[in-house]
């Protein structure tokens, strides 16, 4: 997919961003504090009808200008909520909004990853409690252009034919009972925006203990930075295993011991 | 853009900091559309038959202007260009000088010749017309690092790398002044989209063994002393140590960008941009030799 069609796909979501007026009378909407163009279609697209409020404690945190726009790094937290089930993280003008979920089972709702921007754009977690509200909290990033259609380095190089899903990763126990878990993948995680590279990404890793217990679950999309990094905080102490797959069927495994 | 460049003026006026060796000194800023790019420290020394440039500054109209300001000052024409590294603040003037020599060290000719255009886009969009006309070449020769001898002055190139692959440094003998290029910084936080810390700590060591007067940062104020050295390796001893800490704490990169900077740097000129800058350029590295394959 050339870039023309990647800047037709943004100028599609704006204009469907400026479209809701009259949705916006069916659903109550509060009025967006990043005063984003399409935050009424990210609403609809990703929230759908569900109960939502901005909430301050959902923080996402990132550089305020992106130094490589192929790894923006993030971090999602919510300090002082509880019961969060589901995180969504997106890019309202990203071509490919949506950047990950995240269900911490057994987990914080933080997560740490690196992204790629195509230009400015809000990044927003929305965190669903069990109560069924989802709490939204984001920023603006500023970004002038080119990380979404530009083909992952290792691509060029040929470089994760050899090691595709090979993982390296970490354990550091923090407190009884709660340790963090950094991963790194090696996978091109290919947009398919890029001319003539089709879309190539993993979609789930899963963390679990080692009776098979869910700890984690993570499904990432196109916009994940190409060999992934993710931190997270797990619920756990001991060992983690991690399963993981992309969209053509490899599947990647490894066992983490603190 | 005649109106361009009535309107793009640097205001270039040459400082002497030694007998025939000038300093054109730039703001301790990021690059923005007030400044021009005009951040950067270029200078020249004049010989009898010859004068030597030191880098050409951020366009072609720098380029032009620090011609112009040199020819206030001198009857004697530019034979010779050093282009310190393949920054684009350092070496994108170079234009103005198609009758001259133009010498890099290998390593910036080739980042020249495979990032120099994508780094001038880059500057265009951050410092917008004051880049008109400005295109990114090449070094016409390669400067080979030992004692050269132009109209009448003896000039010692020291070829070295950290802040980038290769980072030239000037020395004028009869003067004993050092143009240090980038790998000195002087009240202003280092840059590190292409450095190795470590290569660049080694450099800061030869660099003390050197018996200068007059030290010429790349940017900062120019000194007489080893302070603006000393500043300069206090910092990136403390980036590389505290960045391989944090890693080995398992830190993710935006805690580590949001960890303050201790207090003696925060009267470096953006410090707040240019660490965090240097967590992207640097953290991704450092951090995989924290995590073992599994
Ligand atoms: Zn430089």
């Amino acid at each position: 997919m050339s870039r023309a069609r990647a800047a037709l796909l943004v100028c599609a979501l704006w204009c469907a961003g400026s479209l809701p007026a009259h949705a916006a009378t069916a659903v109550d909407t509060p009025v967006d504090p990043l005063n984003s163009p399409s935050w009424q279609y990210m609403r609809q697209r990703f929230l759908g009808k569900d109960p939502m409020v901005f909430d301050a404690r959902v923080q996402v945190q990132m550089p305020s200008a992106a130094e490589d726009q192929m790894q923006v790094p993030v971090h999602v937290s919510a300090p002082g909520l509880t019961d969060v089930v589901d995180v969504l993280v997106f890019a309202d003008l990203n071509p490919l909004p949506k950047i990950l979920r995240y269900q911490p089972t057994s987990a914080a709702p933080d997560i740490g990853f690196r992204f790629k921007v195509e230009q400015s754009t809000p990044v927003r977690a929305a965190m669903r409690t069990r109560d069924g509200v989802w709490h939204v909290g984001g920023a603006w990033l500023r970004a002038s252009g080119g990380g979404c259609t530009a083909p992952s380095v290792g691509t060029g190089q040929g470089f994760w034919q050899d090691r595709l899903g090979e993982i390296s990763a970490r354990l550091w126990p923090q407190q009884p009972g709660l340790e963090r878990l950094r991963l790194r993948m090696i996978h091109p995680m290919d947009t398919g925006l890029a001319a003539g590279i089709p879309v190539f990404h993993i979609d789930r890793i899963d963390m679990r203990a080692s009776d098979g217990r869910l700890l984690a679950s993570l499904q990432t999309y196109e916009p994940v930075s190409e060999n992934p990094v993710i931190s997270v905080d797990l619920q756990h102490s001991g060992p983690v295993r991690i399963d993981a797959h992309d969209i053509q069927g490899n599947r990647f495994a490894a066992t983490v011991t603190p | 853009m005649a109106v361009a460049h009535a309107a793009n003026d640097y205001r270039l006026g040459a400082q002497a900091v030694a007998d025939g060796v000038y300093v054109f000194s730039g703001r301790n800023e990021h690059f923005t559309r007030d400044n021009g790019g005009n951040i950067v420290n270029t200078g020249f020394i004049v010989g009898t038959d010859a004068v030597i440039v030191i880098d050409t500054g951020p366009s072609l109209q720098y380029g032009e202007q620090q011609r112009k300001a040199i020819a206030a000052i001198t009857r004697v024409p530019v034979r010779q260009v050093y282009v310190t590294h393949q920054h684009p603040d350092h070496y994108l003037g170079d234009a103005a000088y198609a009758d001259a020599s133009i010498a890099a060290l290998p390593a910036t000719i080739s980042a020249i010749q495979t990032q120099g255009n994508a780094l001038a886009d880059n500057l265009y969009r951050l410092v917008g017309g004051w880049m008109a006309g400005t295109q990114s070449q090449s070094p016409t020769s390669t400067a080979t690092p030992g004692v050269v001898e132009i109209g009448g002055r003896k000039l010692r190139l020291i070829g070295t790398a950290g802040h980038t692959a290769g980072d030239l440094m000037v020395y004028d003998e009869a003067s004993r002044t050092l143009f240090a290029g980038d790998l000195v910084f002087h009240d202003r936080a280092p840059t590190t989209p292409n450095a190795d810390l470590l290569q660049w700590l080694n450099a800061l060591d030869q660099i003390r063994q050197i018996d200068f007067k007059v030290l010429v940062p790349g940017h900062g104020a120019v000194v007489r002393d080893a302070s603006a050295i000393e500043q300069t390796r206090d910092y990136l001893q403390w980036l590389s140590t505290s960045l391989h800490t944090a890693a080995e704490q398992g830190r993710d990169m935006v805690e580590v960008m949001n960890q303050p900077l201790p207090e003696r740097f925060q009267k470096l000129a953006v410090h707040d941009e240019e660490y965090r800058r240097s967590v992207s350029h640097l953290y991704p590295a450092i951090e995989l030799t924290t995590l073992p394959r599994r």
